[in-house]
C-alpha cells in the first residue's frame, strides 16, 4: 500500500520512470515537448503535466494541484486517462512539486479544472496519438486504421492489439504531435469524464495511511510550536527561555524575527519553542511569560468597527457601477424600502492546523506542507532564507482542508528559519488555538441595501453598498477601501435589469490579517442582496421566486464593466464565461422546483431561498427551517448547481454537500470577534461549527451542460446564509440581518 | 516506564506521565493516523478505542493507559478493508479526509455498542467528531449500510 503523496520533480519523475528496468517512458518525450505545451495565460505559463508508461501497462499521471478535499487528485487525472484511453484501475497519480512549468499551482479560486480541462486533454491526446502512431509503426500499417481503447491499441482490421506499455517505448522516440493535429474524444465516448469515479486515495485515507502536512516525520526531526502575538503587529519585550527550557522535551528556545509591515506572508512576531515531541513544544510555551509592546491595533475592537461602519454605510459612497439616477428616484418615490447587514470576522478552521517541516542544509531548503500555494511557497522560503528559489524544494502533502488558509506560506517559512537556525530537521505544528486566533481571516462586513418601486410594485431602484477592510490592506498596508477583485465577488456584477442602480463602497481598514476564505466576499455580497431581495418581496406581496424573476428580467448576457469598474470575471474572458442571466434563472427555478419551497409548510416552518453566480458557475439555494420558541432548526438544504462540463459528477455532490454544511455553520454559528485587539475564540468550543446532529437533510441537483466547465468548490456556499435567513422570517417573522443566527436564537 | 499495548503489541514510553496518548502515538510511535485537531477533545479526530471504548486520545493522559490495549485506526485492519472502512469507500465519504480516523473509530465503537442505530442514534454517537468538509450525510449513509446487515455488525462487534 502507498503510504503517502508521492511528490516529484520533474527531473525526478523522468529518472525514476527512465528507460530501462521495468518502466518506459513517454514522460521523457512530453517533457521535452513542455515548449510546445507551454501557453501564455495573464503572463503566467500554463501547463505542464506529464503522463509516463511503464512497461508492466500501468500509468502514473501527475496531478500539480494541491489535494484539499476538493477531489482534485482524481479529477486531473480522469481527465488525462480519458483522452490517452487508459485503463483506470492502471492509473496512479503523482503530486507534482512546486514547479513553474506546470503553470500556475495556487489551488484556489475553484479553477484547477477550469483552467486546466483543455491542457489536460490535450496531454492525454498527444500521448494517445504517439502510441497509436507507434502501433501503426509496428504493424506498418495506417494510422487511421488502429484505435486505442482500455491502455491498448487496436488494429481495426485484424484484430490485433497491443499494450501501451509494450509500445510506449517506441512511442516516446516519435516527435510530439502538432497540437493543431490533436482529436478528441466526443461526450458520448467519454468513460471517466461525467463518471462518479471513487476518490482516488479512498483507501489510504480510511486507513490512516494518507500523510498531511502534521504527518511528517524525519529524521533527527525536532518539533517547533510558536507563541505568536495576540494583536498584530505586537512585539516581544522579553521572555523566559529558562522556565520553557525547564520543561521536559524542551531543547531550545528562538526569538522569531521582527515581523515586517505590511503584513503580506511574513510570520508574525514570537517566540518559538523546540522539543523532542510536539506536547513538549506545547508546554514549553506556557511558560514563556512573554511581555508585549502590543502597537496601535490593540485599539481594535469589532464591536465598535461595526457600530462605525454602520453609522457611514448609510451616507453616499464611491460608486463603481451606476445605471440611471437612483437619488432622485428614492427621492420621489413613495414606495422605499432599506436595510443595513453585518457578517463578522471568520475562521476557515479546517480541521487539519497549519503544519511545514523544513530542512536547510548545504545553502539549500526543502519543504513539506498542506499548501495550497507550492509556488507561492517556494519564493517566499527563499526570499526569508536569502537564497534563489531554485534552491528550494518544496513537497506537497495531503491538506487536511484549507478552505483558502493554506494558500498563505507563512507557516512554511516559519519552519524553514528554524530549520536554519537549528541546523536540522524542524516541524512547525500550529494548534488549533493558533489557528483560530493567528489567522488570516474572512473580511468584518457591513452592506446597505435600499430600494424604490412604483405603484404596479415592480422596483424601480437598486442601490447598494459595501463596506470591509481589503484583503489588498495585507499586501499594502494602506488600502482601506474594497477593490475591483473583491467588488468582482457577487457586488459589481449584480445582475438585475432596473432602471436606476447604484454600486458604491465605503472606506475601511485592516486591523488583522485579512486573507481568503471559500467564496471570500461573494459570502457578505450574496447574504446582503439575497436577503434583501426577500425582503422587497414580502414588501411587495409576492413570492421571492417571482420577485428574483422581476429583478433579474429578460434572459440576456451581462457585462457589468464601468470605467470605475473592471469586472474581473474571476480572470476568465466574458466571451467564454458570459454571465448568463437566463443560467441564473435555470437554478433557480430547478431549485424551487425540485425542493417544493413554493408550496404550503407547516405552522412554524417556512423556506428561504437564493441564487448566486460565482465562479463562473451558478447555484441556487431553498433552506427549509423550523422556528420553535425562538430555536431553529434547519430541516432540509437543496441546492442546484450549473459548473458547465462536470468532470465527476459525485465529487460535484459531495462539494456541494460541503458547501451547503460550510454555509450553515457561518450562517448559524460562525464569528470572529476582536477585543482590544486580539481574536476573543480560541477553539471549537468557541468557534463552533456545524455538527452531525445540526445537519439537516441535504438534496443536491447538477444541472447538465454542455457549457466549458465553471468553479466548483465554492459556489455553493454564498447563497447559504441568505436562503436560511429567509427561510427563518418565514417560519418566524424575525428579519436576521446580522450574522451569525446564533447571536439572535437558539440554534 | 509505561507499559501498554498498541494494535496488539506491546509498548513501552519513557515520557512525562501527563503526556496525552495522541503524541506518544504520533511522536513516539510514528502513528500518525490518528490526527491532532484540537487538543481538548472538542474535534473527535483523535479518536482510538482504550480497551473496545472509544477515547478522544488528546486529553488523555498517557500515565492511564498503562496496562491498556489501544486499537487505532492502523490496527482497525491489515488492508483497510473492515466492512466500515469499506462502506466509507463505497460511499466514497472522505474528502480531504483529515477527520475520517476518528470519525470510522467513532463509527465502529458506535457500531459494536448499537448493531442498528437510528438517525438519532448516529446523531448523538457521532456529535463529538467534527467534519468541516461536510460529509455527515455520507458518513451517517455509510453506518446505516453497515447497520443493515447483520453479519457484517457481527464482524464489526468482533474487530471492535
Amino acid at each position: 500500500m502507498s503510504h503517502k503523496i508521492e511528490n516529484v520533480s520533474r527531473r525526478q519523475f523522468l529518472k525514476v520512470s527512465g528507460v530501462g528496468a521495468s518502466s518506459f517512458v513517454l514522460a521523457s518525450s512530453l517533457g521535452s515537448f513542455a515548449p510546445v505545451w507551454a501557453q501564455q495565460n495573464q503572463n503566467d505559463v500554463e501547463l505542464n503535466l506529464f503522463v509516463s508508461i511503464h512497461a508492466d501497462n500501468k500509468v502514473d499521471i501527475i496531478c500539480h494541484r494541491s489535494e484539499m478535499g476538493q477531489g482534485v487528485r482524481t479529477s486531473i487525472p480522469q481527465v488525462v486517462a480519458e483522452e490517452l484511453c487508459a485503463k483506470w484501475d492502471l492509473v496512479s497519480v503523482v503530486q507534482g512539486q512546486a514547479n513553474k512549468e506546470y503553470g500556475s499551482q495556487n489551488t484556489d479560486g475553484s479553477r484547477s479544472i477550469r483552467r486546466f480541462y483543455t491542457t489536460l486533454r490535450q496531454m492525454g491526446a498527444s500521448a494517445r496519438a504517439m502510441l497509436e502512431q507507434a502501433a501503426a509503426d509496428l504493424w506498418k500499417v495506417d494510422v487511421n486504421s488502429v484505435y486505442a481503447e482500455q491502455s491498448y491499441v487496436h488494429h481495426k482490421d485484424s484484430n490485433r492489439k497491443v499494450s501501451f506499455g509494450y509500445i510506449a517505448e517506441a512511442a516516446g522516440k516519435l516527435s510530439p504531435p502538432n497540437p493543431d493535429s490533436l482529436t478528441f474524444k466526443s461526450k458520448k465516448d467519454f468513460k471517466l469524464i461525467g463518471k462518479p469515479v471513487t476518490g482516488i486515495d479512498s483507501t489510504e485515507i480510511v486507513s490512516g495511511q494518507a500523510e498531511f502536512g502534521q504527518d511528517i516525520r524525519l529524521q533527527s526531526m525536532v518539533y517547533a510550536s510558536i507563541e505568536r502575538a495576540k494583536v498584530l503587529g505586537a512585539k516581544v519585550t522579553s521572555y523566559d527561555a529558562d522556565a520553557a527550557k525547564s520543561v521536559k522535551g524542551v531543547i531550545d528556545t528562538f526569538k522569531m524575527p521582527e515581523q515586517p509591515m505590511p503584513v503580506v506572508f511574513h510570520p508574525m512576531n514570537g517566540v518559538a519553542v523546540i522539543a523532542n515531541n510536539t506536547w513538549s513544544a506545547l508546554q514549553g510555551r506556557k511558560a514563556l511569560n512573554i511581555d508585549w509592546e502590543l502597537g496601535d491595533n490593540s485599539q481594535h475592537n469589532t464591536q465598535e468597527y461595526i457600530a462605525d461602519l454602520k453609522a457611514n454605510i448609510v451616507n453616499k459612497g464611491n460608486p463603481i457601477r451606476v445605471e440611471g439616477d437612483v437619488y432622485s428616484d428614492l427621492d420621489q418615490a413613495t414606495d422605499t424600502h432599506s436595510a443595513t447587514y453585518s457578517v463578522p470576522y471568520l475562521s476557515q478552521a479546517p480541521m487539519e492546523p497549519s503544519a511545514a517541516t523544513a530542512v536547510v542544509k548545504d545553502g539549500k531548503c526543502e519543504i513539506w506542507a498542506c499548501t495550497q500555494s507550492p509556488q507561492v511557497t517556494q519564493q517566499n522560503v527563499a526570499q526569508a532564507l536569502g537564497i534563489e528559489p531554485e534552491n528550494v524544494t518544496v513537497n506537497v502533502t495531503f491538506l487536511g482542508g484549507a478552505f483558502g488558509r493554506k494558500a498563505k506560506p507563512d507557516f512554511s517559512i516559519e519552519a524553514a528559519l528554524l530549520a536554519k537556525q537549528l541546523k536540522r530537521p524542524v516541524k512547525v505544528v500550529w494548534s488549533r488555538e493558533d489557528d483560530i486566533q493567528q489567522g488570516f481571516y474572512h473580511a468584518v462586513s457591513v452592506l446597505h441595501v435600499a430600494a424604490a418601486m412604483d405603484a404596479k410594485k415592480q422596483v424601480t431602484s437598486w442601490l447598494q453598498r459595501t463596506a470591509f477592510p481589503s484583503i489588498s490592506w495585507t499586501f499594502t498596508g494602506t488600502v482601506d477601501e474594497p477593490q475591483t477583485g473583491e467588488l468582482s465577488l457577487g457586488f459589481g456584477d449584480v445582475p438585475f435589469n432596473i432602471q436606476n442602480l447604484s454600486c458604491e463602497t465605503h472606506k475601511a481598514t485592516g486591523h488583522i490579517r485579512i486573507g481568503w476564505m471559500r467564496s471570500v466576499s461573494n459570502i457578505q455580497h450574496s447574504f446582503a442582496i439575497g436577503s434583501f431581495v426577500d425582503e422587497l418581496a414580502s414588501k411587495a406581496g409576492i413570492s421571492t421566486h417571482k420577485m428574483w424573476h422581476q429583478l433579474l428580467g429578460e434572459d440576456r448576457l451581462l457585462n457589468p464593466k464601468t470605467d470605475d469598474f473592471d469586472y474581473q470575471n474571476y480572470g476568465e474572458p466574458l466571451e467564454v464565461f458570459p454571465v448568463d442571466i437566463k443560467r441564473i434563472k435555470k437554478a433557480l427555478d430547478l431549485v424551487v422546483e425540485k425542493s417544493g419551497a413554493n408550496q404550503p409548510t407547516q405552522e412554524n416552518e417556512g423556506w428561504g431561498i437564493c441564487v448566486h453566480r460565482s465562479f463562473v458557475s451558478y447555484c441556487a439555494v431553498a433552506t427549509k427551517v423550523k422556528v420553535v420558541d425562538n430555536k431553529v432548526t434547519v430541516l432540509e438544504v437543496h441546492s442546484a448547481i450549473d459548473a458547465g462540463t462536470v468532470v465527476n459528477p459525485d465529487r460535484v455532490r459531495s462539494q456541494q454537500e460541503g458547501s451547503m454544511i460550510f454555509g450553515l455553520s457561518l450562517a448559524l454559528l460562525g464569528e470572529i470577534s476582536v477585543k482590544d485587539g486580539a481574536v476573543e475564540q480560541s477553539n471549537f468550543h468557541d468557534y463552533q461549527v456545524l455538527r452531525m446532529h445540526q445537519c439537516p437533510k441535504i438534496e443536491t441537483y447538477i444541472i447538465e451542460s454542455d457549457a466549458p466547465p465553471g468553479g466548483v468548490g465554492e459556489p455553493g456556499t454564498p447563497p447559504v446564509a441568505p436562503s436560511l435567513a429567509n427561510a427563518i422570517y418565514h417560519a418566524s417573522g424575525k428579519r436576521i440581518r446580522d450574522l451569525p443566527i446564533k447571536n439572535h436564537m437558539a440554534v | 516506564m509505561i507499559n501498554f499495548s498498541v494494535n496488539g503489541k506491546q509498548q513501552q514510553v519513557d515520557v512525562d506521565p501527563n503526556m496525552p496518548l495522541l503524541w506518544v502515538l504520533r511522536d513516539s510511535l510514528g502513528l500518525t493516523g490518528s490526527k491532532f485537531g484540537c487538543g481538548m477533545a472538542q474535534c473527535g479526530a483523535c479518536t482510538v478505542h482504550i480497551d473496545g471504548q472509544p477515547v478522544r486520545s488528546c486529553v488523555m493522559p498517557i500515565s492511564a493507559v498503562a496496562g491498556k490495549q489501544v486499537t487505532t485506526i492502523e490496527g482497525l485492519s491489515n488492508t483497510g478493508d473492515h466492512p466500515v472502512q469499506k462502506a466509507w469507500i463505497e460511499h466514497n465519504v472522505p474528502q480531504c479526509g483529515y477527520c475520517q480516523s476518528g470519525q470510522i473509530m467513532s463509527a465502529v465503537a458506535l457500531l459494536s455498542q448499537n448493531e442498528a442505530p437510528s438517525d438519532e442514534d448516529i446523531d448523538n454517537y457521532m456529535q463529538g467528531n467534527i467534519c468541516r468538509c461536510g460529509t455527515y450525510p455520507r458518513i451517517k449513509a455509510a453506518i446505516k449500510s453497515v447497520a443493515k446487515g447483520a453479519d457484517l455488525a457481527k464482524n464489526v462487534g468482533d474487530d471492535a
